[in-house]
């Protein structure tokens, strides 16, 4: 808890040099408008933003959809199935307005997003959309298991052929090597796509320099036709200790010519749902445009990205983006400085990195991990994290802690009944060790209703 | 004027009281957790001489006003013979004169002071009035007031407010929860027949009251120049104890309602000072009905519905593996409270009110099943453990069966120890690092050591320090073993201090 009170000193110091610089900004953005453009009013109501991809000359819509957050309802026997109904709404509102890249993988939604993906995009002209899907042998990486995977994708997305096939989730040179090279994988990868069923083979990346750098030198072997990785205003300078910055990792790219397909654009919704402060410093220089906005303009700034890709559960969240991107204005250099001094005071937060991906997921002992970190980062973000008990609005914080944290999360599932064993860890794409992170949670809830803080 | 008093102050009494019962937040206690404390059977067995004597003379001054005003038990079969009386005009004029049943009142008091003095507390708490009413307190209506608590705190969600906060509802113990209908049916069904039949024929305080009673200073005297013997007065007696024939009113069962002094039309009853058999003044009775308006709220219930996810079978994103519920251990001897002192101590002062259940926060305290303790509480860890920060048990009770002790005693009370079944551990069963039990031990009495000492990298597999342990069950608790947690606790028969 020291390291708290430390951050959140360190914290105000900065955010009051921020406030200052700031203040200097808006005046300079008020003169700009006048003068010049006014560029959110104008965004939205013209046509969607393409990029064309230099092997194939797709042109891909520069918002992808990513499927890995459909709607959820429970059916008949209480188990949480995709909202088929509504997905297709989603889907037939995304084609309407340009949104033609569909990306899935076979473990999405507990293994349910492929066949409601594919069951709503049947409904439309073959041509008219891209599907990308992946090949997520993390479990049984077996030459029979992979090959069987791929198979199932085509069963469940009702295609004779995929338009962007990634390799799932790869960290380094080892598990590339593991799962695609040594049980040859690849090559029949590669067999497919000289046989046009894999028109563009690619993978997806989290990982450090070192592990990116290994994969990059295997470009001349395989001619890799995209890589996804993850970029966002946070991760371009400032990535986690674990992973690579993306502005390392699009320059890489841009120098090989390969094309960018961006993931965690908004850092799982954490940059959309930013503290107080944050957003009214985005709402100030853009009193229009939605916070969420912000990010996935910075996204698609960069020229080398093909599409951006983002989980919209809701309508309104589709909808807003669709606004974004139709089409999209690129982020001048004034404003990629300005984003670059939020990441920072974002960076101040000490929320945990947690996307909500829920790779980790089931744990085996029941335990809720994203809930239990996104509760966590919901309430710093919310500034319902007492550092003292002396603090001013401490009763407050502690009841606001105890009480939303019984609701957000079952007594079964809560942090105390983490067994530290340690299994989820392998999963987390963001590298967080989950453990760690779940005592600390559970520490500071036991000294909250011990009030020993 | 003086029935108004009397359905006031009752009013106050019987709210208050039950409150306790309600109250899971502990705040209440604080403010009225006398009211428990001034209740006659826990007072006697918490040796509360001030009280009981206090009590007493109240008694010899003015009647069995205790029955009327602070027995919640009596006030409840106030509240029933109300309802019925409300019912119809003639129904309020229901009751008739009985002469006492002295056999059987006298010999369920020395059969109840015997069961008491034997050890049988189980047997004595059945006709116990507090003890009853406490019953049937915790058991239905607690529940209820706690599925109202749950459907504000359903709008509270919706609306993200923390004024309110969902509990767990579930019956404790399925025989108490039978024992406390019963004891309803049985005393509501009295009640809405005869008024106060229970408090003056089988309830052993009322009894033990009478003999006081008999000699107040106070009383309702009935001045036989005004009476014209209407009778009207012993139909509205709800203790059957006013013979209009003799004029004379049976004052061991009287319990000073002060009904018939608003009854006669005649102004003939007064509740005056006995001795001097003097007229004072005489003012015109008023027959004034009076409308004591008391609302029930129940509140509606929300089916609290748990989700259960099957474990996925093969490796994908998301959902939420099943987790069964941990089954209580045996226990070779019960766990109690610390502050109890010992398994003796608490035997021979408890009650079975139930007042420490309804307070307990954590879920841990839950009426015994077993004979000879029937329905006194006891500990179990299957929902929660004995959280370090709180005394409530200790705070609440009335009797003197849970003593006061402070959070800093309590960390220093030995009330059981864990014991380990290695054969159970996840460490052992699942090949997994795990050491929750040591992680969460408030006490440092549990520590991981190597499973096999002679390597250097193995697993930890967790050993207690009896010495240190205090019985909490924390571990316990927060065991992943299923169905039976690999480390439970033992009771201890004397609380020690370490």
């Amino acid at each position: 808890m020291k390291q708290n009170k430390i951050d959140r000193r360190e914290f105000l110091r900065t955010s009051a040099r921020a406030g200052l610089v700031m203040g200097g900004l808006g005046i300079l953005a008020g003169c700009r408008n006048k003068t010049a453009q006014a560029p959110v009013s104008s965004a939205g109501k013209g046509e969607m933003t393409y990029r064309t991809s230099p092997g194939s000359g797709d042109k891909v819509s520069i918002l992808g959809y990513g499927c890995m957050r459909w709607p959820m309802i429970k059916n008949d026997d209480g188990q949480d199935v995709v909202d088929q109904e509504t997905t297709n709404r989603l889907v037939d509102y995304a084609i309407e307005h340009g949104v033609n890249y569909f990306d899935t993988a076979p473990v999405y939604l507990q293994g349910q997003s492929e066949t409601a993906t594919g069951t709503a995009l049947k409904r439309h002209p073959r041509n008219s959309y891209f599907i990308a899907t992946k090949l997520s042998n993390f479990s049984n990486h077996s030459r029979e298991n992979s090959i069987a995977m791929y198979r199932k994708s085509f069963e469940n997305l009702q295609t004779d052929y995929i338009d962007y096939y990634l390799l799932h989730n790869i960290s380094g040179m080892a598990a590339f090597k593991r799962r695609f090279v040594d049980n040859g994988v690849l090559d029949f990868l590669l067999e497919e796509r000289k046989a046009g069923r894999i028109r563009n083979l690619g993978f997806s990346f989290h990982g450090n320099a070192e592990g990116w750098d290994e994969l990059m030198q295997t470009h001349d072997l395989y001619h890799w036709d995209f890589v996804q990785i993850q970029l966002n205003y946070v991760d371009w300078k400032h990535a986690s200790a674990r992973a690579t910055n993306a502005e390392y990792l699009q320059q890489e790219l841009d120098k090989r010519g390969i094309p960018s397909i961006i993931m965690e654009p908004l850092l799982g919704g954490r940059l959309a749902k930013v503290p107080q402060h944050i957003s009214d410093r985005l709402k100030e220089r853009n009193p229009q445009g939605s916070v969420a906005s912000w990010a996935f303009r910075f996204a698609g700034t960069p020229k080398g990205v093909l599409c951006v890709l983002s989980g919209m559960t809701y309508m309104e969240h589709l909808q807003d983006n669709v606004g974004t991107y139709s089409p999209l204005v690129p982020l001048n250099e004034d404003e990629l400085a300005f984003l670059e001094e939020t990441a920072e005071l974002i960076r101040k937060y000490p929320t945990i990195p947690c996307n909500d991906c829920k790779y980790c997921m089931p744990c085996p002992y029941g335990i809720d991990i994203p809930a239990i970190l996104l509760h966590y980062n919901k309430c710093v973000n919310a500034g319902e994290v007492a550092a003292k008990t002396t603090d001013e609005g401490y009763r407050k914080a502690r009841r606001a802690y105890l009480v939303s944290y019984d609701r957000a999360v079952p007594k079964l599932r809560q942090a105390d009944r983490c067994i530290s064993c340690g299994i989820c860890t392998g999963h987390c794409p963001q590298n967080i060790d989950i453990p760690k992170e779940i005592r600390k949670i559970d520490m500071y809830i036991e000294n909250l209703r011990k009030e020993t803080l | 004027m003086l029935r108004k008093f009397r359905i006031i102050l009752a009013a106050a009494f019987f709210t208050g009281v039950t409150l306790l019962f309600l109250d899971f937040t502990g705040a209440l206690h604080s403010w009225l957790g006398w009211m428990a404390k001034v209740q006659l059977l826990p007072a006697i067995l918490a040796v509360n001489v001030v009280t009981v004597a206090v009590l007493l003379l109240l008694t010899l001054l003015f009647g069995r006003i205790y029955c009327s005003v602070i027995c919640p038990l009596g006030i409840m079969q106030d509240v029933v013979s109300w309802i019925h009386g409300r019912t119809k005009k003639k129904n309020r004029y229901r009751f008739t004169y009985s002469p006492a049943k002295k056999w059987l009142r006298y010999t369920l008091l020395v059969l109840f002071v015997v069961a008491l003095f034997a050890g049988a507390h189980s047997i004595a708490v059945l006709i116990a009035p507090y003890s009853a009413y406490g019953r049937i307190a915790a058991n239905l209506l607690a529940p209820v007031y706690r599925l109202g608590n749950n459907f504000f705190a359903w709008i509270a969600e919706r609306a993200g407010s923390y004024a309110f906060y969902s509990v767990e509802v579930w019956i404790k113990s399925f025989t108490t929860f039978i024992i406390a209908v019963v004891t309803f049916v049985i005393i509501a069904v009295l009640a809405w027949k005869n008024g106060r039949t229970w408090c003056n024929t089988i309830c052993p305080v009322g009894t033990f009251l009478g003999f006081f009673s008999r000699y107040s200073l106070f009383a309702p005297v009935i001045d036989k120049a005004k009476c014209t013997s209407c009778g009207l007065c012993s139909r509205q007696c709800k203790a059957s104890c006013i013979n209009p024939k003799e004029h004379e009113i049976d004052y061991s069962r009287c319990v000073v309602c002060m009904d018939c002094l608003e009854s006669c039309r005649e102004g003939a009853i007064h509740y005056a000072f006995r001795r001097k058999r003097e007229e004072k003044a005489s003012d015109t009775g008023r027959a004034v009905s009076n409308d004591g308006r008391r609302a029930f709220l129940t509140s509606a219930v929300i089916a609290g519905a748990s989700t259960a996810l099957k474990a996925q079978e093969m490796k994908v994103d998301g959902g939420l593996a099943e987790i069964a519920r941990a089954e209580k251990p045996q226990r070779s001897a019960p766990i109690v409270p610390a502050g109890s002192i010992s398994l003796k101590n608490f035997n021979d002062h408890c009650t079975s009110c139930q007042l420490c259940v309804s307070a307990c926060p954590n879920n841990v305290l839950r009426p015994s099943s077993s004979l000879m303790t029937l329905m006194q509480p006891e500990m179990s860890y299957e929902r929660g453990y004995c959280r370090p920060e709180c005394t409530r048990c200790s705070e609440v009770c009335p009797a003197g069966a849970i003593r006061p002790i402070s959070k800093e005693e309590k960390s220093s009370v030995q009330i059981g120890h864990a014991v380990i079944d290695l054969n159970l551990c996840v460490v052992n069963t699942d090949e997994v690092s795990c050491g929750n039990c040591s992680r969460h031990c408030p006490s440092g009495a549990i520590s991981m050591v190597r499973r096999n000492p002679d390597q250097e990298a193995t697993l930890m597999i967790p050993v207690v320090d009896e010495e240190k342990c205090i019985g909490c069950g924390a571990c316990e608790n927060l065991c992943p073993a299923r169905p039976f947690t690999a480390i439970h606790v033992e009771g201890h028969e004397i609380h020690k201090e370490i």
